[in-house]
């Protein structure tokens, strides 16, 4: 059967596909990722004028920004990770580019973490979503609804004297998902597509652990998952081409039927 | 008796503020001998090497012996009050607007005669002190004080114009995570300042402290983050009409040098904070500042700069960070000539080695943030421009003016 | 401190033709343009050209850039003999005593000494301000109230050391009003009374309104020659019979109570060959009445801290006793910079050669004229006085 993209573009022009903009703005003050200082940080996002209708550029405005590969609503690459390190085509620059579109299932888990902001995804968690919805098919992105976009900033990074408290995947679930489900990549409303407290997991960070160890993606800092049905919305989900670079800030968006 | 300065009431919105002017401040490139000691609060006159003669006003040539070895000695301050009088008319519009202003002939114990403004609670034939002040243009003058303190005498309408008194003043601490930052927050309120604004950054994120912050009576909790233009900016749009004093905490204390360092993260998060947070400070509360430099008894009067003393002498094993101190001192150099017309003072105080986290594994001496803030409220009290907080930041200075090479190599091991 | 050498005598040497541009408050024109008409007028009373003056003597305040040289182009005159004295208040005695030396040792034959100023709207403060730089460093960053602070300082001292009164200075001033009030071109024409004096306005305590001279704009000029070439012009002349010079005398003083003339006050008087109370009149100089008082004090008329007194018992009017400052002096003529240096001989030569321009002192057969000027600092430090005879 052949594809015809101008009725797909005429779809999306009279809305018959819904485009669902999954990305926070980037703004000063959206929180980046919080590490010991001693470590290197990731850069959050600033802007600075360059001219403004003014002598600095009488008839045009213009800003110079600086931000990090991981600020904001991001993507990451495999490279990221050390487990994905020796992977082919494993940066931003280099991923196969139709790997920039691909179907989503949404979990919904917003009702428990608002009850409990250490809610953690578990593989039977996901048999029970897939008892209702289906199975979930190779190639898609598996993202995480909780609803965390909705928080105040505070309560987003919620960072306690023990650090972040966040939901997030237990390392088994990622593993299952990677192995037994061949998912695309893992996304999630939270600073990092992992559990807040996830350093303590063995191994430590298994969302970026597994998914990128086995050359999948990651996508954090989303919002309006609550806008998407579990299952049949497609995923725009293109990096910036940034060389050699292990993610980057971009624009998400979701098209629905 | 000085009358005590009382809480000012709330500005009238629709009054006109009057404009800054100042003294003349031209001096001949000798008397900013005076100058200098001025702004670190001492009190030096010219005292010939070769006849011991105490020469003023500054001179080149020695009128006892014609030595031109004159150099600026701390000498005694004591002195008496021999003639004053009250000045009802100037042509210096300065002094129009502040009229009547008393000044006197002081003879000097150490010898010389100077004309001095007369603080209030000074009498013709009165025993007086002198001490050097920076007026309103930045240049040096003198004042006599009565000998021994008097109640309330800072308070002294003279006196004053030469201080940056935090007292009824409302001050700006950039960065209240730090201990640095609580610390004077503490302090200035305890000088008795009117507000004391507090920035925080990243609100979402936790810090210790923050409850007594909270709990300090005049403290305001605002959002600043000095790496972020915009806040800076929002900050001073909302806040900057009614800020007299901005006192920049904000810190980025990390070992490590320049060749040995792996990459430019760090030294770009220090430049960032420290030399760029400057410039959006400067660029952000500076023309306000300067255009309210004669708003009333608490007009605006000073940008504190809190800089380690490695601005002065880089210390390897803290090297981008001193690096970044130092292009604070330049930045610092600027704004002074750029505050000056408003009357606001620069004022730079140097430390050594803080008792924080950041200089855990340096050994003592080093500098309590309570003993920094006690410093800076000092030094503004004073109305200096130069301040030397603990022993390190005396050494530092001290080694060199001796010997500047001395001093680089032996920071390499230090 | 007496001289090792003794002073010749300035014998046939005389000073003639005072005359006066009538002062102007402000003035929009130029010290060049002030010093020119008093050039002019000089010459075209002389009936000389200007090349016939071979000798110039300049003295200004707000002639810069200019020096003396400058003017020489400026007015077109090519002098053999030239000098530039700044010395404000006592630029005239000094111009005098180097014109009569230049003159009676054949270096010129006419010198023409001339001092004025112009005052611009704002040239007051900017001489202030710039005045010297003891002054930009030391005095004026103190209330910027001029030589008004300076000169109160040394008035409440003085009042404080030997008990005048603001009565007795009210005294001087009230006796120089009366005696301009015949003055022409005066700036204060009105007579002053104690009560005007009493409730003028504070300046700088204790000096009040009618202490401070009004700075204006003017010029004053007269000629240096030998009697022999001034009897060749036909003009009357005086003689000169002692000068005295000084600088920075008493250093050591914490605050001035005395000038320089105190120094060489015996050599003025041996020099000139009469004795004080051989005098019909002097020429004090009165930027403030204190200085004049010293004056009378340091140039023999009575002893230190005897001024006072010696106030109380005369009315140094034209015609009563000790007349001072006959034309009404700087303090009711106006102060045209530093033609007030000059003023007082010019006022000297037009009383001994029988043509003042107001009252005259009856008989005036000697005249004490005295310099003082230059507040460097806290104090004047140049200082000079002459005396000068009827011919």
């Amino acid at each position: 059967m052949s594809v015809d993209v101008l009725s797909f573009a005429r779809a999306i022009a009279n809305g018959q596909i819904r485009v669902i903009d999954l990305t926070q703005t980037l703004s000063q003050d959206f929180p980046t990722i919080v590490l010991a200082p001693e470590l290197g940080q990731c850069a959050p996002f600033r802007i600075e004028e360059v001219s403004r209708y003014d002598e600095r550029g009488p008839a045009w405005y213009w800003n110079n920004i600086s931000l990090g590969e991981h600020t904001g609503t991001h993507f990451d690459a495999p490279i990221h990770w050390i487990s994905g390190k020796d992977l082919q085509n494993n940066a931003v620059d280099t991923i196969d580019v139709r790997k920039f579109i691909a179907p989503a299932v949404v979990i919904d888990c917003s009702n428990e973490c608002a009850a409990d902001p250490d809610f953690a995804l578990t593989i039977p968690f996901v048999e029970a979503w897939e008892a209702r919805h289906g199975k979930i098919e190779p190639g898609h992105w598996v993202l995480l609804r909780t609803d965390w976009s909705k928080q105040s900033f505070a309560d987003y990074a919620n960072l306690r004297d023990d650090g972040a408290h966040t939901p997030g995947p237990e390392p088994a679930v990622v593993k299952w998902l990677v192995e037994q489900r061949d998912v695309h990549g893992f996304g999630t409303e939270t600073i990092g597509t992992d559990f807040g407290q996830g350093h303590h997991f063995n191994p430590p960070f298994p969302a970026h652990f597994y998914m990128h160890g086995k050359g999948r993606f990651g996508l954090q800092c989303l919002t309006n998952l609550d806008l998407l049905p579990p299952k049949g919305a497609v995923i725009i989900a293109a990096p910036l081409k940034i060389k050699q670079g292990s993610g980057s800030p971009l624009r998400v968006l979701a098209l629905v039927s | 008796m000085t009358e005590p300065l009382v809480r000012p009431k709330r500005k009238n919105p629709l009054q006109r503020t009057r404009r800054p002017l100042s003294p003349q401040g031209i001096r001949s490139r000798t008397a900013h001998g005076l100058t200098a000691a001025a702004a670190e609060g001492r009190f030096a006159l010219q005292v010939c090497e070769d006849c011991k003669t105490v020469i003023y006003p500054p001179r080149d040539c020695c009128p006892s012996c014609l030595s031109a070895r004159l150099p600026f000695r701390d000498v005694s301050r004591g002195g008496a009050l021999l003639a004053e009088t009250t000045v009802h008319t100037s042509p210096e519009p300065y002094f129009r607007e502040r009229m009547p202003w008393r000044v006197g002939t002081v003879k000097l114990d150490a010898g010389p005669v100077m004309v001095a403004h007369l603080h209030g609670d000074t009498r013709e034939g009165d025993r007086v002190r002198l001490e050097l002040k920076l007026d309103k243009s930045g240049s040096a003058v003198a004042i006599a004080l009565p000998e021994q303190d008097t109640p309330n005498m800072a308070d002294d309408p003279h006196l004053r114009e030469m201080t940056c008194d935090p007292k009824f003043r409302r001050v700006l601490i950039t960065d209240g995570r730090t201990p640095v930052g609580q610390a004077m927050a503490k302090a200035f309120a305890d000088a008795g300042a009117a507000i004391v604004f507090v920035g925080v950054a990243d609100a979402w994120k936790p810090f210790p402290g923050l409850d007594a912050l909270r709990k300090i009576a005049p403290v305001e909790i605002v959002p600043l983050d000095v790496t972020d233009t915009e806040s800076v900016t929002e900050q001073a749009e909302q806040n900057g009409a009614r800020i007299d004093i901005v006192v920049n905490t904000a810190e980025h204390v990390r070992s490590g040098g320049i060749v040995d360092r792996h990459g430019l993260t760090v030294v770009r998060e220090q430049i960032d904070v420290r030399y760029l947070g400057l410039v959006r400070l400067a660029q952000a509360f500076g023309p306000i500042l300067r255009a309210r430099g004669a708003d009333g008894v608490n007009s605006a009067a000073a940008f504190v700069n809190l800089l380690s003393v490695h601005a002065l002498m880089n210390w390897p094993a803290y090297g981008s960070y001193s690096a970044a101190e130092a292009a604070c001192l330049s930045a610092a150099h600027c704004m002074r000539a750029e505050l000056r017309p408003g009357g606001v003072k620069v004022m730079n105080v140097f430390f050594g080695p803080l008792e924080t986290e950041w200089f855990q594994t340096v050994p003592p001496p080093k500098v309590a943030p309570a003993a920094l803030a006690r410093g800076v409220v000092r030094g503004l009290q004073q109305g200096v421009e130069d301040v030397f907080v603990g022993d390190i930041a005396e050494d530092i200075r001290a080694r060199l003016a001796v010997n500047p090479k001395a001093l680089e190599r032996e920071m390499a091991t230090s | 401190m007496a001289a090792g050498a003794k002073r010749k005598s300035y014998d046939g040497v005389v000073a003639c033709l005072p005359v006066t541009i009538p002062y102007r408050r402000y003035s929009t024109n130029s010290a060049q343009w002030w010093l020119g008409r008093a050039l002019r007028e000089l010459c075209k009373r002389a009936k000389l050209h200007a090349a016939d003056i071979d000798g110039l003597a300049v003295s200004s305040f707000t002639l810069g850039p200019d020096t003396a040289v400058g003017l020489t182009q400026h007015f077109g005159v090519s002098p053999r003999w030239l000098d530039h004295i700044p010395f404000g208040g006592a630029s005239g005695i000094v111009a005098l005593r180097r014109a009569a030396r230049a003159v009676q040792s054949g270096d010129a034959e006419i010198v023409a000494c001339i001092a004025g100023d112009t005052n611009h709207v704002d040239s007051f403060r900017k001489t202030l301000s710039t005045f010297s730089r003891f002054a930009q460093d030391a005095v004026y960053p103190y209330g910027s109230g001029g030589a008004n602070a300076s000169f109160a300082l040394i008035t409440k001292n003085y009042m404080n050391l030997y008990g005048a009164k603001r009565e007795d200075f009210a005294k001087i001033c009230i006796a120089q009003r009366d005696n301009a009030l015949s003055i022409p071109h005066a700036m204060m024409k009105k007579k002053l009374t104690l009560d005007d004096y009493m409730t003028a306005r504070p300046i700088a305590d204790p000096i009040h309104l009618f202490d401070c001279v009004m700075p204006c704009a003017g010029a004053e000029g007269l000629l240096v020659c030998r009697e022999d070439a001034a009897k060749a012009l036909r003009l009357p002349y005086a003689r000169i019979l002692s000068t005295i010079e000084r600088h920075n005398a008493y250093p050591s003083d914490p605050i001035q109570v005395r000038g320089g003339w105190a120094v060489d006050i015996s050599d003025l008087w041996s020099m000139a060959g009469i004795k004080p109370d051989a005098v019909d009149f002097v020429q004090t100089y009165d930027d403030y009445p204190v200085i004049v008082m010293m004056q009378f004090e340091d140039l023999g008329f009575c002893k230190k801290g005897e001024g006072p007194d010696f106030v109380r018992s005369h009315t140094f009017t034209n015609d009563g006793s000790f007349p001072n400052n006959t034309s009404g002096g700087q303090l009711s003529v106006g102060q045209a910079g530093a033609g007030g240096g000059l003023l007082g001989l010019v006022e000297a030569v037009r009383q001994l050669t029988q043509q003042p321009l107001g009252s005259a002192v009856p008989d005036a057969r000697n005249g004490v004229v005295s310099g003082f000027g230059m507040i460097n600092y806290d104090r004047g430090l140049a200082s000079g006085a002459a005396i000068l005879a009827r011919a």
